[in-house]
């Protein structure tokens, strides 16, 4: 169906079942460990052999030899996969370095070989035994010392890199009070505790592949287009994902070397990253620099800001696009913003959680509080005050719905924002207490997704669409949608993802899954409601579907009864007109944190952590609210502690496990509290839901940030916040 | 309890001004002694493994872990980093929490392991296992089954009466409140961040209020 | 992880002369630390000795009223036990701050002693590391040093030693017990146990080939306040940036070792003089000659205020 005018009342509107906060349908299997993952398919496949990857020593340069031989005799090995012997190999769209290295090196830890071995430990203990001699090259991998001849970046197909509206340089320089600061954001790891595994099986010239991916389809097609292959002799399939956070959007060389292994073995082939290859082998968050300012009058009203962003990649990779947001946030008349991108040979910096404005609000968030203390301004007042309900750049155009300055507001309330102290103020025994608070913003896309829906004999439902649930609560949200829309109980729904064969959806990223593929399960059921009261002789338009029972006029049946003995099914997709283009359509959330500091140490604990989201229709309030908290959790670990360091010299992440790149811990998170403001948007799609599973992260670490200073009076602008920026800092101690 | 075994075995050359373009040879750490052998070691060992007694012949590289996973097909237990940086592995050896990944299957002759499987079953939960589902104490599900297996053990290990690095006075006995919890459960990470509801999961069973 | 034969020991010398005629041979106890590296073949034994069935597993009192901590007595129980929670709290403190649950349900008492940095050079194999391949040089110098040592370290290495536990043990005077393949005895304080890098980092301990550690002995109770204060980047399961080991007496004196600044506990009994005149004229005695990086400066004033912190609380 195609979505271009507003909804109006549907079937979700009852909300039986959708906007209830139901436990999760794969919740028994995924807490007594029966939910399968790539690796542990024993029972697809009996006997797979096992590849180990072996990673590049180098950041840049070429192999010049490889020796083989004595990993070729070692117990168990079947074979060894290289660039030499692997055939020719493409490049799917969305990789920018190759996923097997050879003889050109273009990142620390690319693949150069996979050892194909009878068993794990055979396997990793031949890799071993494999010697590379490699030519290095001179690299580039500081993104200080490469900003100042970074250009501005490529066009994105929807946004440009270098915008500007009214006289940005006239207005800051007449503004009576301004913000001029630089900040900065490291790499951040994806770090998703299940590491990236595949296992392959060839039938002749077709592959089957059970892999961890968050988006089947393009995933599919880059597989195909990597190892020159029609797309439909690729099958994907991957029903459950240990996390993934952008991370796994992709296919990595644990896709790509395990069919390659299985071809040349002969036989299936499983391949996991081990954990120490998975920093610099695979994708990261990249690093930015990013400079604000900001010109506001006297009374806090904005009339310049301005946000430039540097970012580095490997050749023909994208930039962090970290400025976005600040076209569209806040007031203001006079605006620029500026993307630009450096050359770098670290690994490929590409998508992590909310990429663009997870950084960018980082920043931005701070020199909103920097600019409110110069104004002498509540930070909740001032943003208010700056609130807009049209696009900034373009003020015909308005929001689709916007309740940032409910979200403040009633954050502030139940925060207890009014007992905030000045910075340093605030004193409990040997700890400095302070209060932060963020805005949160993040857009909500629209893509098409499809789905097949099927109706058997007992009057249950199965829903199938290549949509992937990432701990995002996809499974649960999909089968409510169905039953809410058939007119049956949870429990009757079946919901089958992950499959290359199902529908397509747009995959779990960019917060768009939820109400995407909920809306491609709702444009299926509109064409099975209409098969099923066809199939009744029922008239389509006034039949209600209840209870397992279907009603039209005087006449009543059973659902089941219409399935008849081969079932009755309809496969449809959303797919979306121009009101994204005529409204801006995104969400809302304002962050709230408390933050200890440890007087003498410098040690940080965040106390209390508030979110309240505005983000249309919830669809589960329990897995909705999970996602958030899971969200804040991830944006105190960008605030406090999270940083790939980079060896400059050598050209890689140096702290590449989980012990090295840390996250937060238990220890590290409070009990957080989530508010969801009760809204609709009719505007967005038939759910009239948006996502929110990255709004939960933006703004966070900016939140925390503030509190930091708000408790000692000393600001840092480089994340993350650890005590070495800020100790000496601290008042003196006895 | 080791002996200094220096290990001289580089053959290579590392050059270590790398900013400049140089001839690297690497074998790097992958440049131990190149051992041919006839056939692997491996070993014998019997487990019990949630009840079920099982005799195993494994190389002896092999970590309870994959024997576990691999050989048992047991794999609720996950596999998250392999090298004692996440919990994910965790399962219970005659009643204590460990990780898995880092100790050998052949150094657990006789010992009874526990793991997530032997908690409970969709239909026959653990008390654990039901709370955290009804609490949404996981997202992705990988560290779930790691969690579980720990939070069933940090209860019994209050009531054991073993302090934690939050125990205000290391005297009286252990006692359950939220901030022990966070801290014992710092051996499982969770990315998802789901924390806050494994607390509220954990204290539900406990009977206690945090 | 090269192939290994595997053993149990049954006796403490028959493990240490099993080992004396195995040059490839290693214990294995916890094996937490062991199998880590071994996985990523930076240790590389040929052979294992199980020393976990021996007999060492109990914590006896001395003659001399201090205690005896079998060699394989987990970090939990040793934690756990009433006389060390009463008379050794800073024993306790220490092997809580450490690692995780499950963790020290595993490490022992003798291998926390033995276990190696967590210096990411050390861990990079195909990074030079004259600790794990002697000669190749040093990668971290010049690196990513944050973490690394500010102080006794040298143009070799500046590696930190990540336990917590021998900082504590490094306060308190422990001695450690070994036996030898030959069956003879010794005791090394523990303040000679752990070695300077100097030119051969790869040599960390005292110990000769096939000695095996039976026993740590701790001497009377000292009283007085007992203080363990780590400061990591995050609130658990975490290695330290620095940490403070504290024995405060009801007059001021006392004792002091820090950890996460050097190749071993770092103790300056000279520096504990200055005990009753505050934080900053100890942490000048304590810290005199260090030669931090730009990274890892803050180490110093770190050691200095969480010091300031530790005799607060002990005043408290």
């Amino acid at each position: 169906m195609k979505f271009d005018t507003p909804a109006t009342t549907n079937p979700i509107d009852q909300l039986k079942v959708v906007g209830k906060g139901y436990t999760r349908i794969d919740g028994p299997m995924k807490t007594t460990g029966t939910a399968p993952y790539a690796y542990e398919r024993h029972d697809v496949v009996d006997n797979p052999a096992y590849g180990y990857v072996l990673g590049s020593a180098i950041a840049k340069g070429k192999i010049t030899s490889m020796d083989l031989d004595a990993a070729k005799g070692a117990p168990g090995v079947i074979i060894i996969v290289t660039a030499d012997n692997a055939g020719k190999l493409g490049k799917g769209k969305l990789n920018t370095a190759h996923l097997l290295g050879g003889p050109a090196i273009e990142h620390y830890h690319q693949a150069v070989a996979l050892v194909v071995a009878q068993t794990f430990e055979q396997a990793r203990s031949a890799a071993a035994l494999i010697r590379v001699s490699y030519q290095e090259d001179q690299g580039t991998y500081d993104l200080a010392a490469a900003k100042n001849i970074a250009p501005v970046a490529k066009d994105e197909p929807d946004a440009k890199s270098a915008t500007s509206v009214g006289d940005f340089a006239g207005a800051f320089a007449a503004a009576p009070v301004k913000l001029d600061a630089t900040y900065t954001t490291p790499d951040h790891s994806h770090s998703m505790m299940e590491p990236f595994a595949s296992m392959a099986a060839w039938t002749g010239n077709k592959v089957t592949i059970w892999t961890s991916n968050q988006l089947i389809h393009s995933s599919t097609e880059d597989v195909a287009a990597t190892l020159n292959l029609p797309n439909d002799n690729v099958r994907l399939i991957s029903p459950f994902i240990g996390g993934g956070f952008g991370g796994k959007l992709f296919i990595r060389s644990d896709v790509i070397l395990a069919a390659l292994g299985a071809r040349a073995a002969g036989q299936p082939v499983k391949v996991t990253l081990q954990r120490p290859l998975i920093p610099n082998n695979t994708t990261h968050r990249a690093s930015t620099i990013q400079r604000i300012r900001i010109g506001a009058l006297a009374d806090g009203h904005i009339t310049a800001i301005g946000h430039e962003g540097w970012s580095g990649n490997l050749p023909e990779g994208r930039p962090e696009t970290a400025v976005m947001q600040t076209r569209l946030l806040y007031a203001g008349a006079n605006r620029m913003t500026a993307t630009r991108l450096a050359t770098l040979d670290l690994p490929e910096g590409n998508a992590m959680r909310a990429p663009g404005e997870a950084p960018g609000l980082m920043a931005l968030e701070i020199a909103m509080d920097e600019i409110a203390d110069k104004l002498g301004m509540d930070p909740v007042q001032f943003r208010i005050l700056n609130d807009t309900q049209v696009d900034p750049e373009k003020p015909s155009r308005p929001y689709s719905r916007r309740a940032l300055v409910e979200c403040l507001k009633m954050g502030a309330d139940k925060f207890g924002w009014a007992k905030r102290g000045a910075p340093g103020k605030t004193v409990d025994g040997r700890w400095l207490v302070g209060m932060g608070m963020a805005a949160g913003f993040r857009n909500s896309m629209v893509k098409k997704s499809g789905a097949k829906v099927y109706l058997d004999g007992k009057g249950d439902i199965t829903v199938e669409t290549d949509m992937t649930d990432i701990g995002t609560g996809t499974y649960t949200i999909l089968a409510q949608t169905a039953a809410e829309m058939m007119g049956v109980g949870l429990h009757q729904v079946v919901v089958r993802l992950g499959d290359s064969t199902y529908p397509v959806s747009p995959g779990s990223g960019g917060q768009f899954g939820a109400s995407n593929s909920t809306s491609g399960v709702y444009a299926a059921c509109l064409k099975l409601r209409e098969a099923v009261a066809q199939k009744l002789g029922f008239k389509s338009d006034d039949t209600m579907f209840a209870d397992g029972r279907v009603t039209s006029g005087s006449r009543s049946a059973a659902l089941a009864d219409a399935a008849g003995e081969v079932g009755l099914q309809a496969e449809d997709a959303i797919e979306y007109g121009d009101l994204d283009k005529k409204y801006q359509e995104s969400t809302f959330a304002g962050h709230f944190v408390e933050a200890a500091v440890n007087s003498y140490t410098g040690e940080i604990r965040v106390r209390r952590m508030l979110a309240v989201c505005a983000a249309g229709r919830i669809l589960n309030p329990k897995t909705a609210r999970s996602q958030v908290i899971g969200a804040m959790t991830m944006g105190v670990g960008a605030a406090l502690m999270e940083e790939l360091a980079v060896d400059t010299r050598r050209g890689f992440f140096v702290n590449h496990d989980l012990a090295g790149y840390e996250v937060p811990v238990h220890a590290d998170i409070p009990h957080q509290d989530v508010i969801f403001l009760d809204e609709t948007d009719p505007i967005a799609n038939p759910m009239k839901a948006k996502g929110v599973g990255e709004l939960g992260l933006c703004g966070v670490a900016a939140a925390v940030a503030n509190a930091v200073y708000n408790a000692t009076g000393v600001r840092v602008r480089d994340y993350p916040i650890t005590l070495d920026k800020y100790l000496t800092r601290l008042p003196a101690v006895a | 309890m080791t002996k200094h075994d220096i290990e001289v075995t580089r053959r290579g050359v590392l050059a270590t001004g790398a900013a400049t373009a140089a001839v690297l040879a690497v074998q790097a750490a992958y440049a131990q002694p190149i051992v041919p052998l006839a056939s692997l070691p491996s070993a014998k060992v019997s487990l019990v493994v949630n009840g079920h007694n099982e005799d195993l012949t494994l190389d002896t590289r092999t970590t309870l872990l994959d024997a576990l996973r691999e050989h048992l097909h047991l794999t609720g237990t996950k596999k998250g980093c392999d090298h004692g940086q996440c919990g994910a592995c965790t399962v219970m050896v005659n009643g204590r929490r460990i990780n898995s990944c880092l100790t050998l299957a052949v150094m657990h002759q006789g010992d009874k392991v526990t793991t997530i499987e032997g908690l409970g079953t969709p239909e026959q939960l653990h008390p654990m296992q039901a709370a955290f589902i009804k609490h949404d104490g996981y997202q992705c599900g990988y560290c779930t089954p790691g969690q579980i297996c720990s939070a069933v053990a940090v209860l019994a290990e209050i009531k054991a009466d073993i302090p934690s690095h939050v125990t205000g006075d290391l005297l009286p006995h252990a006692s359950f409140s939220a901030d022990e919890v966070r801290e014992r459960m710092s051996g499982n990470i969770c990315r998802c961040g789901a924390y806050s509801n494994i607390l509220d999961a954990i204290t539900e069973v406990s009977g206690e209020t945090a | 992880m090269k192939p290994f034969t595997y053993e149990r020991a049954t006796s403490a010398s028959a493990a240490a002369a099993a080992a004396a005629d195995n040059p490839g041979a290693k214990f294995i106890a916890g094996g937490t630390n062991l199998l880590d590296l071994m996985k990523l073949q930076i240790e590389a034994p040929s052979h294992l000795i199980d020393v976990n069935g021996l007999d060492l597993d109990k914590i006896e009192p001395t003659q001399d009223g201090g205690l005896r901590i079998g060699a394989l007595v987990r970090n939990t129980d040793l934690a756990a036990d009433k006389r060390v929670r009463k008379d050794y709290g800073l024993l306790s403190r220490a092997l809580l701050a450490g690692a995780s649950g499950q963790l020290r349900n595993k490490a022992t008492t003798a291998g926390n002693l033995l276990q190696r940095t967590r210096c990411p050079y050390f861990y990079d194999t195909n990074q030079p590391c004259n600790k794990r391949q002697p000669g190749s040089g040093c990668s971290a110098i010049g690196g990513v040093t944050r973490q690394l040592a500010v102080i006794g370290s040298s143009d070799a290495c500046i590696a930190t030693n990540p336990s917590d536990m021998a900082v504590a043990m490094r306060a308190l005077d422990a001695m450690v017990e070994t036996i030898d393949p030959a069956g003879a005895a010794r005791r090394i304080p523990v303040a000679d146990f752990h070695r300077l890098p100097g030119d051969t980092p790869q040599v960390e301990t005292a110990l000769q080939p096939g000695e095996l550690i039976t026993a740590v002995t701790l001497p009377k109770p000292v009283g007085g306040k007992q203080i363990y204060h780590k400061v990591r980047d995050r609130a658990s399961y975490a290695f330290a940036l620095i940490s403070v080991a504290a024995v405060v007496q009801p007059d001021g004196s006392g004792r002091v070792a820090v950890g996460g600044v050097a190749h071993k506990p770092w103790r300056v009994e000279a520096a504990e003089g200055e005990m009753p005149h505050g934080a900053k004229a100890v942490a000048e005695k304590l810290l005199a000659g260090a030669k931090p990086t730009d990274e890892n400066a803050f180490k110093l004033p770190l050691v200095e205020r969480t010091l300031a912190a530790v005799l607060a609380e002990a005043r408290a």
